[in-house]
């Protein structure tokens, strides 16, 4: 598996934990700590959720005063959605085809 | 020709599903025919100007079908669709992956699991596509690999449309 792979944005929000992390800064931006409080994992455990979310864009850091905040990052999200537009547009220009097949097929064209 | 027939899709990231539903203005038999068969199937199966070529077709249980998504400049994907359970003009539900042209399964991209059904109503077919993914990314590879090339060709071609009509 090629390295970079592991920063798809697919496999970041196929994990649980890692949705919870994104639903709760997308509420609000928040600090390393004040994440760590909502999960019972350790925090070492939520760092590297936050490290993988942060390799694929999902979130940013920012320091204000001797604070870091976690920050949502919605345009990044939207392009998971825009993937997904193209696998609809997919099917619908596929299932476009099979109208005109199905439009064109003769009883004897095919087999009961 | 545009009719207005049923769409609907939907996706479940949570439980990675993808399904699908779409109505279709001919009989079960039909239809049927149309997802079964390989001569129908490589008419409608790839997207333009992508070709699916058959080179094994069994359509059974345990049966497969191999195929390739040929694009226009010759270039080549292999998948292949493993079916598992079939009732006829009813469902059937398969494994669908991407492989060499031997049918040797890619290493490193799993498959999705198809659960196809069919209802027919008054004068048509609905067709449900239940899609799920071991892991959403594969998604992303599905799109990636022949489909996005496919989508970025229908684009060039129509900027050559365009380039001679001024």
């Amino acid at each position: 598996m090629p390295k970079e792979f592991r920063r798809d944005v697919f496999q970041a929000i196929a994990d649980p934990t890692r949705r919870a992390i994104l639903g709760m800064i997308a509420l609000q931006a928040m600090t390393p700590n004040a994440l760590a409080e909502h999960f019972d994992t350790s925090r070492q455990a939520v760092s590297k959720h936050i490290k993988i979310l942060t390799e694929c864009q999902l979130i940013r850091q920012e320091s204000s005063g001797r604070e870091i905040y976690y920050h949502f990052n919605a345009k990044r999200m939207r392009e998971v959605d825009q993937w997904l537009e193209q696998f609809k547009k997919l099917w619908e220009d596929r299932f476009n085809q099979l109208d005109q097949v199905l439009h064109n097929l003769k009883p004897n064209d095919y087999e009961d | 020709m545009k009719t207005e027939l049923l769409l609907n899709f939907t996706v479940d990231k949570e439980n990675k599903k993808i399904h699908v539903e779409r109505e279709f203005a001919a009989s079960i038999a039909k239809v049927w025919a149309a997802w079964t068969q390989k001569e129908l199937l490589e008419q409608w199966w790839a997207p333009k100007p992508w070709k699916a070529r058959t080179k094994e077709m069994d359509f059974s249980e345990g049966g497969h079908w191999l195929y390739a998504m040929v694009g226009p400049e010759g270039e080549e994907h292999w998948a292949r669709m493993d079916y598992k359970s079939i009732t006829a003009q009813k469902s059937y539900s398969a494994l669908d992956f991407f492989c060499d042209e031997n049918g040797k399964p890619s290493d490193f991209l799993p498959g999705s699991q198809w659960l196809t059904s069919f209802k027919e109503t008054s004068n048509n077919t609905i067709v449900d596509v239940l899609l799920t993914f071991n892991e959403l990314s594969d998604l992303e590879k599905h799109i990636e690999m022949g489909f996005k090339e496919g989508f970025l060709m229908a684009f060039e071609n129509l900027d050559e449309v365009l380039e001679h009509q001024q």
